[in-house]
C-alpha cells in the first residue's frame, strides 16, 4: 500500500479543495457530504489494519490530487496562456511608440 | 479504420466538442434512473457528445462528475473535466474498440514501457533510473509472478510471451468501463508497469507521475524549472492520471456498481 500519511490530513485537505471548488454553499454539496459520510462510516484513523479503510484513504488522496492539480493547472493557464494577443496599441507601447492618429482612417 | 476521425462540415473532427462555452445552468443534481445515475443541469439531463443519455454505474462517480460541472464558473472549461470526459468515452466508445482490442492496446505498451527503457549516459541519470525504477519493476514482477527486465538497447526489452499472457488475463477481469480508464492511464504515463503499480495502490498518483517524468525531473534539476512549461505539463499529467485512477477504482467497486450497465 502506498505511503499516504495521516488520513485526517488527507481528509482536511480534500474538504478544503471541495470548498474552493464549490464557492458558497459547499457544505450542502453532494461531494462534501459524501466524503464526510464515507470517512465517518469507515472511521479512518491511524489504524493500518483495515483494508477498506486503506482503500478509502487512497481514493481520497487520489481525488485530492485531481482537484488540486486541476486548480493549479487552471491557475497556470490563466497566468501564462490565457491572455491572448496584445492589441496593436499595446505592441507599439512595448517599444515606446504610439500609433499615428489618421483622421480619415488608414489608407 | 472506417469511421474514425470523421471530419465535420466546418473541418473539425466530429467527436471534438468546443473548448469552452458559457455556463448555462444554475443547479447541478444527481438522480437515479434505470441504467444508473444521471446528471441534471437544472431540468435538463446531461447527454454525451453522441447524444446518449449520460448514465454512470457508480454514485460516487456521479457525485464527482456533478462536482466538475458545479465547479465551472462563467465558462465551462471542458478540458478540465477529466472524469466527465472519461465517462463520455466509456459511454460512446468513439474509437469503437471492444474489450479484447483495449486489452491488447494496453499490454502492447509493455514493449515500449518507459521504466524498461534505460539510458547509459549520463551516468547520473542511468543511476537515478536504476534507483527509482528497479524497485517498481521488481514489485510488479513479484506481484504478477512475471519476468520483465529492462534494456539499454534501442529495441527495448524482450518481453516473454508468458508475461504478456499474464497481463492479458489479469486485465480481462476488469469490466469495460474500468478498462477504458486503465488504457487511459497507461497512455498518459507511457508505462504499463507504472499504471499497474498505481492501480494496485502500491504508489500514489504523484509518485507515478514523478517516475513517468523521471528524465524531465533530472533535466529540471540540472538546468532549472520553467514554470509555464514544466509545471503546466506536470499539473495536467497529474490531473489526468488522478482522474483515470479514480475512474478505474470507482468503476471496479462491486458494492456500488450497477452490473447491468457494465456488461460488455
Amino acid at each position: 500500500m502506498a505511503a499516504l500519511g495521516a488520513p485526517l490530513r488527507t481528509l482536511r485537505a480534500l474538504l478544503r479543495e471541495l470548498r474552493r471548488a464549490a464557492g458558497g454553499s459547499y457544505r450542502d454539496s453532494p461531494a462534501y457530504r459524501h466524503v464526510l459520510a464515507a470517512f465517518r462510516a469507515h472511521r479512518v484513523t491511524s489504524e493500518k489494519l483495515c483494508r477498506a479503510q486503506q482503500e478509502l484513504h487512497f481514493q481520497a488522496a487520489t481525488y485530492l490530487c485531481l482537484l488540486r492539480s486541476v486548480r493549479e493547472h487552471e491557475a497556470l493557464h490563466r497566468e501564462y496562456h490565457g491572455r491572448g494577443e496584445r492589441s496593436p496599441q499595446e505592441v507599439a507601447g512595448l517599444v515606446g511608440f504610439r500609433l499615428p492618429q489618421q483622421p480619415g482612417g488608414k489608407g | 479504420a472506417a469511421g474514425s476521425d470523421p471530419v465535420g462540415p466546418c473541418g473539425r473532427r466530429a467527436y471534438a466538442p468546443p473548448a469552452e462555452r458559457k455556463r448555462f445552468y444554475q443547479n447541478v443534481s444527481i438522480s437515479q434512473g434505470e441504467g444508473g445515475f444521471e446528471i441534471n443541469l437544472d431540468h435538463r439531463k446531461l447527454k454525451t457528445p453522441q447524444a446518449k443519455l449520460f448514465t454512470v454505474p457508480s454514485e460516487a462517480l456521479a457525485i464527482a462528475v456533478a462536482t466538475e460541472w458545479d465547479s465551472q464558473k462563467d465558462t465551462i472549461k471542458f478540458y478540465t473535466m477529466h472524469l466527465t470526459t472519461l465517462c463520455n468515452t466509456a459511454l460512446d466508445n468513439p474509437t469503437q474498440r471492444n474489450k479484447t482490442q483495449l486489452i491488447r492496446a494496453a499490454v502492447k505498451f509493455l514493449e515500449t514501457d518507459t521504466v524498461c527503457y534505460r539510458v547509459e549516459e549520463p551516468p547520473a541519470l542511468a543511476e537515478l533510473q536504476r534507483n527509482e525504477w528497479d524497485p517498481v519493476v521488481a514489485w510488479v514482477e513479484k506481484r504478477y509472478n512475471v519476468t520483465i527486465g529492462s534494456s539499454t538497447s534501442i529495441l527495448g526489452p524482450n518481453i516473454p510471451a508468458s508475461t504478456k499472457e499474464t497481463f492479458i488475463s489479469h486485465l480481462a477481469s476488469y469490466n469495460m468501463w474500468a478498462l477504458q480508464g486503465i488504457e487511459f492511464v497507461i497512455t498518459q504515463l507511457k508505462s504499463l508497469i507504472l499504471s499497474m503499480s498505481l492501480i494496485d495502490r502500491h504508489i500514489t498518483v504523484e509518485k507515478a507521475v514523478l517516475l513517468s517524468r523521471l528524465e524531465e525531473e533530472y533535466q529540471i534539476r540540472r538546468w532549472g524549472n520553467v514554470e509555464w512549461a514544466h509545471d503546466y505539463d506536470l499539473c495536467e499529467l497529474r490531473a489526468r492520471t488522478a482522474a483515470g485512477t479514480l475512474f478505474v477504482h470507482l468503476c471496479s467497486e462491486s458494492s456500488t456498481v450497477k452490473h447491468k450497465l457494465l456488461q460488455d
